[in-house]
């Protein structure tokens, strides 16, 4: 029976099998046979205490996530005691790391953690709005699925793996060949100044690139399907050129959620450590040089925690955990506040 | 196969179910290895016992022993006297093994093991030797043709008992270094790039021309990679070999401190390798639990007796003959 009717739901033999009973049912139908939601929603008993309860646990588990951020605020502080003791607010602004002497700053980490984030999304977002408009709006249709899969697996890959290839391809690609490349037609800008050993803050930043350009493409994607096909067409109706078409009728529509992508990816960057970690140099350093070794703060937790000897030594680098969920903060507010700015009073659909 | 893995599921639980003696231990990777060889051996040797080690790391180790939380540690740098202090759990350091610490190099077109002096190595990761043609380094390795080529010294990036050897080291050697940089697990590098772990540098130094590192000695020995030779106290260059780390650790034996808190590195000798260092297991001079400690000072003399002969198999060095009689006199002092 059942089996029958979705059959008939779809195709136009539908009458056909229901048409013996119908003559005595087409009238009495309404009344004698209601819609199966109507049923249930009639049988089952009074919802208040079950609407009640379940927005009581909806709010619980909102609540959870401001109970998680503030243990670990507050943990991390409580952890940290002695070394804001020694340094106090100082201690973000200092260029010193020497756990011999006892002497440390953050600065040269969170200059390494927004330098390869920053250098990373420069390089990650044109590539990854680029993949995602080719496989909605150009991609041919056989093309479709192996793009999206492939993009799938890169962000599939363990962090490890990204690193040992960079490793083993990347660092001395960087050293042979990029490299020598970037000092000839870019060493005027003093960007790629000193000796390139093939790791150091372009390295890492080009690794990061590639582990959240999959991140940011693929939700860059989904968010442009979503866009209704009825703007494209009104565009397009308009006397608009493809190119227009994508700009004003996809881009425009998505651009909240694309920057929500971006963010995403950024998230990644920042507080990405295994790759990052194996690439950069473990140099705590503020160079100017990309070549230059440097230092992240997800890194130097990842690198010195386990045989960090001394109270302050080990204070100091939950201070650097400390610095890396501060700087986690301000970048997204920061992120968020330009999407305010740039969205604010802007309609979405005027160009 | 399949039977032998029920078997062994079906014999853990029974171990359990019998209230075995647990005991619980944490600390040094660097002994890892030789650890869980001798820990496995034991209990199969003696069903009462199961002795658990997670090798977290030296300070890690040392903070979970000082608290309590674990029944004994494992250390790659002695503790210090602020730390002894500090400790809620006073422990006795007993020395387990040695280890070495060996320099290693890239330097295509040379194919004989070089010499380096200590005083030079500080020099090239203070970054005041920068050319492998230095007149220093030249003169340690007469007739061998170096390029004039810029060093890339290589770091471990991690903290480690290996770095705290070579750092101890060269602080020895080096006015310069113990007034700029000086010892601890990880330190403020002057110059170079850090990796992580001995596979770390180890790689980067394969990969890259011209880079010097170092490394343990067992990384190295079993990986097959060539490394140079030290100078040692005696002015003799010594290429790194277990025994010569043993031979280090007897130089330093009539010295010994009573609590083994001792640096062997630079040690005299004329076959003493230099740059060795003993590791230790922190155990509390007084247990609370009898029946944990006698458990564990079983052990210990187990370690003795059985042990150290099978160190060498793993690359490491064992203790030598007159430290392994004192170690016997510490143990029993342990209540």
């Amino acid at each position: 029976m059942s089996m029958e009717s979705e059959h008939g739901a779809t195709t136009p033999v539908k009458p056909a099998v229901s048409l013996p009973p119908a003559t005595e049912r087409t009238l009495a139908a309404p009344a004698a046979a209601p819609s199966p939601v109507r049923e249930f929603l009639s049988t089952r008993g009074s919802g208040k205490m079950a609407d009640s309860t379940f927005a009581a646990v909806m709010l619980a588990c909102a609540c959870s996530i401001f109970v998680i951020v503030l243990f670990i605020f507050w943990v991390l502080i409580q952890n940290s005691r002695l070394s804001q003791a020694a340094f106090g607010m100082k201690f973000f602004t200092r260029e010193a790391w020497d756990p011999v002497s006892g002497d440390f700053g953050a600065l040269p980490f969170i200059y390494g953690t927004l330098m390869t984030s920053i250098l990373a999304l420069i390089m990650a977002v044109p590539l990854a709005l680029g993949v995602a408009i080719f496989l909605t709006e150009l991609c041919p249709r056989p093309l479709r699925a192996p793009i999206s899969f492939l993009t799938e697996l890169l962000a599939a890959i363990p962090s490890v793996v990204y690193g040992l290839w960079a490793v083993f391809v990347l660092v001395p690609l960087m050293r042979d060949t990029l490299g020598p490349f970037l000092v000839k037609t870019l060493g005027w800008t003093g960007l790629f100044g000193g000796a390139n050993f093939g790791v150091g803050l372009l390295t890492a930043s080009i690794i990061l690139a590639i582990m959240i350009l999959p991140i940011i493409s693929s939700l860059t994607r989904d968010i442009m399907t979503a866009v209704p096909n009825s703007q494209r067409e009104a565009v397009l109706a308009l006397g608009a050129t493809r190119w227009e078409m994508i700009r004003i009728g996809v881009l425009r529509n998505s651009r909240i959620g694309i920057v929500g992508a971006i963010m995403l990816g950024l998230g990644r960057a920042l507080g990405e450590t295994m790759a990052v970690t194996m690439v950069i140099g473990n140099h705590p350093d503020i160079s100017r040089s990309l070549f230059a070794p440097g230092y992240t703060l997800a890194s130097v937790i990842a690198n010195e925690f386990s045989e960090a000897t001394g109270d302050l030594y080990y204070s100091a680098l939950i201070e650097i955990g400390l610095a890396l969920f501060l700087v986690t903060i301000v970048v997204n507010a920061i992120a968020r506040l330009m999407v305010w700015a740039v969205t604010r009073g802007a309609p979405a659909r005027v160009s | 196969m399949k039977k032998n893995v029920l078997a062994a599921v079906v014999l853990a639980l029974a171990a359990m179910g019998a209230s075995a003696q647990n005991i619980n231990g944490a600390g040094a990777t660097f002994p890892y290895p030789i650890y869980s060889k001798w820990f496995n051996e034991y209990a199969q040797q003696h069903s009462g016992v199961k002795i658990n080690y997670q090798s977290i790391g030296s300070g890690g180790g040392i903070r979970q022993v000082s608290d309590g939380i674990v029944d004994f540690g494992a250390t790659d740098g002695p503790m210090s006297d602020e730390q002894i202090a500090g400790a809620k759990v006073k422990t006795q350091h007993i020395p387990t093994v040695l280890g070495a610490v060996v320099p290693v190099y890239n330097l295509p077109g040379v194919s004989k093991d070089l010499n380096f002096s200590g005083d030079v190595i500080a020099d090239i990761y203070l970054g005041t030797i920068t050319k492998w043609n230095d007149s220093r380094i030249a003169k340690d390795n007469p007739g061998v043709s170096l390029p004039d080529k810029p060093i890339l010294p290589v770091y471990r990036s991690d903290g480690s008992g290996t770095t705290y050897i070579f750092t101890d080291y060269l602080s020895k050697v080096s006015q310069d270094w113990t007034s700029k940089v000086g010892k601890n697990t990880s330190v403020k590098w002057p110059t170079g790039i850090g990796q992580k772990g001995n596979e770390g540098v180890a790689g980067m130094v394969r990969q890259s021309p011209y880079a010097f590192g170092y490394v343990e000695l067992i990384y190295a020995l079993q990986n097959k990679m060539s490394f140079g030779s030290v100078k040692n106290a005696s002015g003799k260059f010594v290429k790194a070999s277990t025994d010569g780390v043993t031979a280090a650790a007897a130089a330093a034996a009539k010295t010994m401190p009573a609590d083994y808190r001792v640096s062997i590195t630079n040690a005299q000798g004329a076959t003493a390798y230099p740059i060795s260092s003993f590791t230790w297991l922190l155990i509390p001079k007084k247990g609370s639990d009898p029946a944990k400690t006698k458990a564990l000072k079983d052990f210990l003399g187990w370690m003795l007796d059985h042990g150290e002969s099978e160190a060498s198999g793993l690359s490491y060095a064992s203790l030598p003959k007159q430290v392994q009689d004192m170690v016997r006199k510490t143990i029993a002092q342990i209540q």
